[in-house]
């Protein structure tokens, strides 16, 4: 099967890097699958969830705050601010973060909250 | 124990006090060193994406962006200093001030006005002492930056730099390089506005790669309005990281001749001392030997 190298990397730290069969990421225009030998991209991203599933038929799912992403070469290169793997997800802190968030009003931390604990909650749901 | 020795004694305990000091400071700096590269070396893998993508829009497409256009007649010129926030660090924050004097009358000798910004406590304490201006000043993370770090300051930068009045026309950055463990240079460079072209000789590998024709989402000016942000604060990162890096360098250089010359006086106030305690016994004999004599020839005296 066809694939695609990927490397998901965040401002101060490499996250995550593999081969992929396809790629699921939130771009300013909406959520974009990315297969191998998709025509050259350049977007940016929205803080979403990214979903990345592996040559070996596993999946691994990203918190992903920011950032940019771009496809070359069978290439596929994520930018981002801020990145986490659902795994490293601390539930519990990111629903009091979600929590405060609410109370304060503030729509970006809400939003970010959001999707963390839909990246952590999307990998318990599948295993 | 003589008036003398007592006072050896005591310089010697209170300098080894000091040693045990420096010696504990410079090898908390020497494994900080180590924390401090590593995370240069970790954020290197974003900023040479991050150069490549910008470079891939600015080849591809004659966007032109705000961040990127040069004012002919520049008027105004913000300086960023970043130095460290505590001191016993050499000649570290000292450097970064001077070069960013040097920088700032080269500006003005070209008839610009200079707008200071400091990083680190010891840059902000200077033009504070001295009731020179500074715009805007960040402290507390001169050891360990983080990434959100440099948002905040590259916000600062970039408002400044893109406001329509009142604003700056040209962003410098006076950083410390950090050469090897023995060599630091303080190095200032011109962040704002971006030259395109300079980002593609700065990264060899690429300069003579071709790039594929992208699909640019929203657009090219809307992929160039968020790249270009985040481009200036990898590149404040950057010198926010080595910076770091350098001041642990440079603490721990200066920690360690600092224990270096403690020791050496050490060893020649123990010799001092050894000389006055021997001085001393002499004494004490030859006082002895003369009390004995006198009554001996007194007692021959009165035979």
């Amino acid at each position: 099967m066809a694939e695609l190298h990927v490397e998901l990397v965040a401002a101060d730290r490499k996250v995550w890097s593999g081969a992929a069969t396809i790629v699921v990421a939130r771009t300013a225009s909406g959520d974009t699958g990315i297969m191998p030998g998709h025509t050259p991209v350049l977007s940016v991203l929205e803080t979403g969830p990214v979903t990345i599933r592996t040559t070996d038929g596993g999946t691994v799912i990203a918190a992903v705050h920011g950032g940019f992403i771009s496809f070359a070469d069978n290439k596929l290169s994520l930018l981002a601010e801020i990145a986490e793997l659902a795994d490293e997800i601390d539930v519990a802190r990111a629903e009091r973060a979600l929590d405060k968030a609410k109370s304060d009003l503030d729509e970006h931390a809400e939003r970010r909250a959001e999707v963390r604990l839909f990246a952590a909650r999307g990998l318990k749901a599948r295993a | 124990m003589g008036a003398q020795l007592r006072v050896y004694k005591r310089r010697i305990r209170s300098v080894t006090a000091t040693k045990k000091i420096t010696k504990a400071m410079e090898m908390i700096s020497a494994a900080r060193i180590g924390k401090a590269q590593r995370a240069v070396a970790a954020s290197t893998p974003y900023a040479d994406e991050l150069t490549r993508a910008v470079t891939a829009v600015a080849t591809r497409s004659t966007a032109k962006h705000p961040l990127t256009s040069e004012n002919p007649n520049a008027t105004r010129a913000a300086v960023l200093l970043i130095t460290a926030d505590r001191g016993l660090a050499g000649g570290y924050s000292s450097n970064a001030i001077k070069a960013s004097l040097a920088l700032a009358e080269r500006l003005r000798s070209e008839g610009k006005d200079v707008v200071t910004y400091a990083v680190g406590r010891k840059g902000v304490s200077y033009y504070g002492f001295r009731d020179l201006a500074v715009a805007e000043s960040w402290t507390g993370f001169s050891d360990k930056p983080t990434y959100g770090d440099a948002k905040l300051v590259s916000a600062a930068l970039i408002e400044a730099f893109t406001a329509e009045t009142g604003g700056v026309d040209e962003v410098h950055v006076i950083s410390t390089k950090f050469e090897s463990m023995l060599t630091q240079t303080a190095v200032d460079a011109r962040l704002l506005p971006l030259k395109l072209d300079e980002v593609k000789v700065s990264e060899e590998s690429s300069a003579k790669e071709i790039f594929p024709l992208y699909d640019f989402e929203p657009s090219a000016e809307g992929v160039l309005d968020a790249l270009l942000p985040r481009y200036v604060e990898s590149r404040i990162y950057n010198a926010l990281l080595q910076s770091a890096a350098s001041e642990h360098a440079a603490r721990r250089r200066a920690m360690k001749s600092a224990t270096d010359n403690a020791g050496e006086l050490i060893k020649s106030l123990t010799r001092l001392a050894n000389s006055a305690r021997q001085a001393e016994i002499t004494q004490e004999i030859s006082e002895i030997v003369g009390g004995a004599n006198a009554l001996a020839d007194a007692s021959r005296g009165s035979e």
